[in-house]
């Protein structure tokens, strides 16, 4: 897979729910799988933002567009909620490492918190075409900043949704239901996006219960091309050796057994080339 | 007829006048899906050290006004793995390769120029003496002029290349010019300058430094006229000094001030992470402005800003 960087068109801007919904023109873009990010620049050619934005892909017609769902919070997905149809953006797209798909017809659940479900949807449609059953379980905080629950509805076996505030549905976090999901259906696999506390217990409520599980991390990045250095967090390597990865070209889909939540946002002793005493 | 752009640093010759900034290109592979490396001025490595090096906790960034703040703490492979996989990529596709290279210590920065001596194929090192990102400002050796001199000293005892050696140098200081005076009587054959400005942002939510590191290097347009001022004043001073100038630059605009300013040729960081096609895409609108002004190559205009 190669990225492409381009120089396209709004389609459209639409509300939905607390969030916005962005279709873009996409020639040339590569094929997107599920878990791919795009990384937008924000606040126009001469503006003062220099760094790319990352949103996970929503949806995609390949060669034609990409979707994507931000909530406007910081100075650049605000300037983005000031784009309109017609406007031009520049987008570097499908990024960093997807979802793993499964090559058996296994039990999947899929869990997600508030706009993490925006790549979601179309992880369902690719694990059904593979025969496997798909559950889902959608969080937030509260019922306005739940995203796509029709929409996996329509492309998955069963549908939980939590509220911290329970607006709607079961009153509390992901990770209260997940368990019982997972015995219920006898699921092999966990898929994951939302933040990062969210993940971290979702990973280990999986291992707890004897399910794999794929989590899209949420780092703040600088350029999303692998080259700023700032994405990183602890990532345990095949030869059981702590790395920095970065989240942008090694992730943003680790395995949740790989990452040392609790490190997080800190450099390890034992990570490699961490510092030594008396050393930097 | 279109503008000759080529230009050079001492000895080494640059097809192109716009080069990667250490630091904003990883070893140049990543660029490769947005352009053709080999046809960049050159790719200035990431700082490259003797030991694989984990780099500070995150968050490492923190967006500025035409800016930003990086606390990476010079994560790395070490020498051994970057010679394996990232200089042997950069070789295999004829890329123009500068290795800058930093180290804890003078011994380091030596060892590290006698392992890259015996290394075909580097066109240049650029001796990183003043990344801010390190636990002691002892180690940022370009805020003195006789530690900087000795750091370059020791490499040239060992670089027995006509590649060209280029200190880096910090703008954190009182006389950037009493810096370059002494590397140069140290041996450099040029200066890459500016690096970062030391910098903080605090938040207020949290009430405390934003950044893992606490302190981080500003880079990009925000110090852009820092960096034009810094090479005005050491051209000034020191006239045949090669300078390879770098601060911010986002436009062949841009560029064409440092170029006048004294700078032979330009390296473009930050804006990279921005957009990853810069580096090309600001060598193309430097040839425009600079015929656009009726000028034939870009030699006649290094250091024009002094002579009006």
């Amino acid at each position: 897979m190669s990225a492409k960087q381009i120089n396209t068109t709004i389609r459209s801007m639409t509300p939905v729910g607390g969030y916005l919904h962005m279709i873009v023109d996409a020639p040339g873009v590569a094929e997107v799988e599920p878990g791919h990010f795009a990384a937008l620049a924000v606040g126009g050619p001469n503006g003062a933002t220099l760094l790319r934005r990352a949103f996970s892909i929503h949806k995609s017609t390949l060669g034609e567009t990409l979707e994507f769902i931000f909530a406007p919070h910081g100075l650049g997905t605000q300037w983005l909620a000031t784009q309109r149809a017609g406007d031009v953006i520049d987008i570097i797209a499908p990024l960093g490492k997807p979802f793993i798909l499964p090559k058996q017809p296994i039990s999947c659940v899929i869990v997600a918190g508030g706009y993490g479900a925006a790549p979601m949807e179309l992880l369902a449609r690719e694990l059904r075409a593979r025969n496997c059953r798909v559950d889902v379980v959608l969080g937030a905080a509260t019922q306005e900043k739940l995203f796509g629950v029709l929409d996996l509805k329509g492309v998955s076996d069963s549908l939980i949704v939590t509220t911290d505030d329970g607006t709607s549905g079961v009153r509390g976090r992901v990770t209260d239901v997940l368990a019982d999901v997972i015995t219920k259906n006898n699921s092999q696999a966990v898929y994951a996006c939302g933040p990062m506390p969210m993940l971290q217990a979702v990973a280990q409520v999986s291992q707890e219960n004897g399910a794999f599980s794929q989590c899209a991390v949420e780092e703040s990045m600088a350029c999303g091309i692998g080259v700023c250095m700032t994405c990183v967090l602890p990532i345990i390597g095949d030869d059981g050796v702590t790395r920095m990865a970065r989240s942008c070209v090694d992730g943003p889909v680790f395995r949740g057994d790989r990452v040392r939540w609790d490190d997080v946002d800190t450099v390890p002793s034992d990570a490699f080339g961490a510092p030594q005493p008396g050393g930097h | 007829m279109s503008v000759d752009l080529s230009t050079s640093l001492g000895s080494l010759e640059l097809a192109s006048p716009t080069l990667t900034a250490s630091g904003c290109a990883a070893a140049g592979r990543e660029l490769a899906q947005f352009g053709d490396v080999s046809s960049l001025g050159a790719v200035v490595t990431k700082s490259i050290m003797m030991e694989p090096r984990s780099g500070r906790a995150t968050p490492r960034m923190a967006e500025t006004p035409s800016g930003m703040l990086n606390s990476i703490g010079l994560q790395g492979p070490g020498i051994e793995a970057f010679l394996e996989k990232d200089l042997s990529w950069l070789t295999q596709n004829n890329v123009t390769t500068i290795v800058s290279i930093a180290g804890n210590n003078v011994d380091e920065f030596g060892e590290l120029a006698r392992i890259l001596a015996k290394v075909p194929g580097i066109a240049g090192l650029e001796v990183n003496i003043s990344c801010p990102n390190v636990e002691s400002r002892g180690q940022v050796f370009a805020c003195n002029p006789v530690s900087a001199a000795q750091v370059i000293e020791t490499v040239k005892s060992v670089w027995h290349s006509d590649a060209p050696v280029l200190a880096k140098l910090s703008p954190d200081v009182t006389d950037i010019v009493e810096i370059a005076h002494s590397v140069v009587e140290a041996g450099v054959g040029g200066v890459s300058m500016i690096n970062t400005l030391l910098g903080m942002v605090i938040d207020v939510d949290k009430m405390k430094p934003m950044l893992g590191g606490r302190t981080g290097g500003l880079s990009g347009p925000a110090i852009r006229p820092v960096a034009v001022r810094a090479i005005y004043q050491v051209h000034a001073a020191l006239p045949n000094l090669p300078i390879l100038g770098m601060g911010g630059i986002r436009t062949g605009h841009d560029a064409l001030e440092f170029i006048a300013a004294g700078a032979s040729a330009v390296s473009i960081g930050t804006v990279v992470f921005g957009d990853p096609g810069a580096p090309w895409r600001i060598a193309n609108e430097l040839g425009q402005e600079l015929q656009a002004r009726g000028y034939d190559s870009l030699r006649e205009v290094i250091g024009l800003a002094h002579h009006n």
